[in-house]
């Protein structure tokens, strides 16, 4: 059994209108070190449910269940801790910071969490010398860093934003929450390149998506189906295929 | 670079310290007997060597504030003011002015140490504390008033070879007395309002600025104001006058013990702006804003106005409010000249108890004059905060033109935030116009910013330094960063 990742039995529920509704009905799923899995299913399955728990939002109550990464009991911990410790989720809505300075809040970003993880903090000049490169690589214009987080960014942009901030901040679990859904070709190989690039032993992707296309570019490890509340199918990278053809249908019947 | 991030390391390194300018210093004072009555007045009068016409001026400004009554149209409550219950003149025991610096109280230095005024100016003349590589500072020449009196004026001397004056009130007074009587009051009469006809009567120092024909003043101007002493109040007089094609730019920064009891502040700001002159006034307000179950602070009810009088001059107030129990003040601008420019930028932050009622008056009189408002209120805790502003253009006052932003933003749900603009347009060539919006910090924000690994201190600080970058843009580049620092410290504790 892996330590990395490891989610045993997650319940977890939302405050609907007075009501609690549960969503997560018992998640079950390991990641290895290493490894790329994609969840895919329907909607109102509870995929970005499960990554706003992983990455601790607060407006979901976790019933019961585990979630252990690295040795570490990942529910008990603030969500910028979890930031520290590696996690970290690109929205599938990004949000915007009206007035804040995309490069400044990154840089408040990057050093809050070398900081959290013991490393020495960045100055303006290595700064900017890491971004630069970094936006080189992702094909990004340096423009962006100008603007506000997100305020007046395109569909795509806001996703490429999101690329950048992963690249920066060298998580070693990243959860990308339908960060495909919108984006043409080209933009969904910044995304694929992007996660590319961070692949060694040590660093771990959960792809949450409804295309097959970013799968051919991410060639994960694993693909889960998850339904009502559950991963209720895995299998290989071919697993994506066949659903790309045939649907959802056979893996809600399987979890009915 | 990016300030904000300096200036998030500086507040981590400051700790948790919620108000770190509350020390009180132990200095010898000589006090006038409490309460406040003529003898009051003649006694600080005298003791600063006046002459009968300002004698005559104070008490005059005394009989009107007999007649008067405490304005009650702001959205602020307190317990009633005992006015004989207070000190009115609170002086460090010393005989003559100090004449430099060496003659200054040790204790009083250490004092202004703490605050990090940079009294010292020989160290700032000779730029020791620029660091490599970084662009040389402007040397910034300070005027200090502790309690009742200016303390200590820097680069007096690089000052006067511009032509610039720049001294206490008080001196003013006794060296350009001419000057001093043909504006004191003519902005703000003793008669304005309550507390500025409390303020007349019994002002006893504060800053006087002059600045000549053409001089553009060579530094920043500052002053920095300190209540110290128990039961006093604190009511400066500042001054300034800017004559043709002249200009300068003056800051003042406020802090103050912390007490449990109530501590009245009622300042007069007035200043004259000549043919194509410019002033650009900046405060960092941080007087003591009491616990946070609304114990103590300072009660700061000040009227700041300017006066537009030549043809192209410019008046530009600058505020960052975050201290005080209550804020009551409207730095305003009379735009009498032709095609003169009035300018207000507001950040007011309010946290636990503190209330805050603040805006501007923008009264055209002048033709084709123009006034730009933007003020950003931020409310927190169990705080109220009101933008209250007055936009009047006069019926000579053909194309005028206003523009108003007010944005208010919420943290928390147990404050308020209200805007309260008035508009009185006399002129169909006039144009007005007014934006208003209210937001929240929102969870989703807090969120997003956490995941990357932001502290909730630091989001919020992020969050609300950007929602008021149009107006700390504005203030001169050392202080935009004090201010920012600032606006964290005031909010700490406001999330979770």
């Amino acid at each position: 059994m892996s330590d990395f990742l490891n989610i045993s039995g997650l319940h977890a529920r939302i405050d609907a209108d007075g009501a609690p509704k549960e969503i997560l009905r018992g998640v079950d799923l390991v990641i290895p070190p290493g490894e790329v899995h994609a969840i895919m299913g329907p909607n109102g399955s509870g995929k970005s449910t499960l990554s706003y728990v992983l990455a601790g939002r607060e407006d979901y109550e976790v019933t019961s269940g585990s979630v252990s990464f690295k040795g570490q009991d990942l529910l008990a911990m603030e969500p910028e801790e979890r930031a520290a410790a590696g996690v970290f989720l690109a929205f599938q809505a990004p949000i915007e910071l009206p007035g804040v300075n995309n490069a400044n809040f990154l840089r408040t970003a990057v050093n809050a969490v070398r900081r959290a993880r013991g490393d020495a903090e960045l100055d303006a000049v290595a700064f900017l010398k890491t971004v630069r490169a970094a936006t080189k690589k992702l094909s990004m214009s340096d423009e962006m860093l100008k603007r506000n987080v997100n305020v007046g960014f395109s569909g795509g942009e806001k996703k490429r934003n999101e690329v950048l901030q992963m690249t920066m901040l060298q998580p070693s679990l990243a959860i990308l929450d339908e960060t495909d859904s919108g984006l043409d070709v080209d933009a969904l190989r910044i995304v694929a390149d992007g996660v590319n690039a961070l692949r060694s032993p040590t660093f771990s992707a959960l792809v949450i998506t409804h295309h097959q296309r970013l799968l051919d570019y991410l060639n994960p490890d694993r693909v889960h189906v998850m339904a009502r509340g559950r991963i209720v199918h895995s299998g290989g990278a071919e697993l994506a295929k066949e659903i790309d053809v045939q649907g959802y249908a056979s893996f809600l019947a399987e979890a009915a | 670079m990016p300030a904000v991030t300096e200036t998030r390391e500086q507040v981590e390194k400051l700790g948790q310290s919620s108000y770190k300018w509350g020390f009180e210093t132990d200095i010898e004072m000589d006090f006038a007997p409490k309460g406040l009555n003529e003898d009051t007045i003649r006694l600080i009068s005298s003791r600063k060597e006046e002459p009968q016409w300002l004698l005559d001026w104070r008490l005059a400004a005394f009989a009107a504030w007999q007649t008067m009554e405490e304005p009650t149209w702001a959205k602020v409550s307190h317990p009633p003011i005992d006015y004989q219950d207070a000190y009115y003149y609170a002086a460090p025991k010393k005989k003559a002015g100090p004449k430099s610096l060496e003659e200054v109280d040790p204790e009083l230095l250490r004092t202004y140490e703490k605050l990090g005024i940079p009294l010292h100016e020989q160290a700032m003349l000779a730029g020791v504390e620029v660091p490599e590589g970084e662009e040389a500072r402007m040397p910034i020449a300070v005027d200090a008033v502790f309690d009742s009196v200016s303390v200590a004026t820097t680069f007096r001397k690089t000052l006067a070879e511009a032509g610039v004056i720049f001294c206490p009130i008080s001196e003013a007074v006794r060296d350009y007395p001419d000057l001093v009587r043909q504006y004191l009051g003519s902005v703000v009469p003793v008669g304005d309002n309550f507390f500025a006809a409390l303020n007349s009567a019994v002002f006893t120092d504060g800053s006087f600025v002059y600045v000549p024909k053409g001089v553009r003043c060579p530094m920043e101007l500052s002053t920095y104001f300190r209540i110290n002493a128990r039961n006093t109040g604190q009511f400066e007089r500042t001054l300034i006058i800017v004559e043709d094609k002249a200009s300068v730019s003056y800051l003042e920064g406020c802090t103050a013990p912390m007490r449990d009891e109530n501590q009245l502040h009622a300042a007069v700001v007035e200043l004259v702006a000549m043919e194509d002159a410019s002033i650009k006034y900046s405060t960092v307000q941080n007087w003591y804003p009491g616990d946070e179950n609304g114990l103590g602070g300072i009660y700061n009810f000040v009227t700041k106005r300017g006066a537009c009088r030549g043809a192209r001059s410019k008046i530009s107030w600058t505020q960052v409010e975050t201290g005080s129990a209550i804020t009551w003040k409207y730095p305003s601008c009379i735009l009498q000249g032709e095609g003169s420019v009035g300018e207000f930028y507001s950040v007011a932050v309010t946290n636990n108890r503190q209330q805050a009622d603040t805006g501007t008056k923008m009264i055209h009189i002048g033709r084709n004059t123009r006034s730009t408002i933007i003020a950003k209120t931020i409310s927190a805790g169990h705080s109220d905060s009101t933008y209250r502003g007055l936009v009047r253009i006069l019926p000579k006052a053909s194309g005028a033109r206003n523009f108003t932003q007010c944005d208010s933003l919420l943290i928390g749900d147990q404050c308020g935030a209200h805007t309260v603009p008035y508009i009185e347009n006399r002129n169909m060539a006039a144009r007005v116009e007014h934006e208003a919006t209210t937001s929240k910090i929102s969870e989703d924000q807090m969120f997003y910013c956490r995941q990357r690994g932001l502290s909730e201190e630091d989001a919020v600080g992020l969050i609300v330094n950007g929602f008021c970058k149009d107006v700390l843009k504005e203030l001169p580049m050392e202080f935009a960063v004090e201010a920012q620092k600032l606006l964290q410290i005031s909010l700490e504790g406001s999330v979770g």
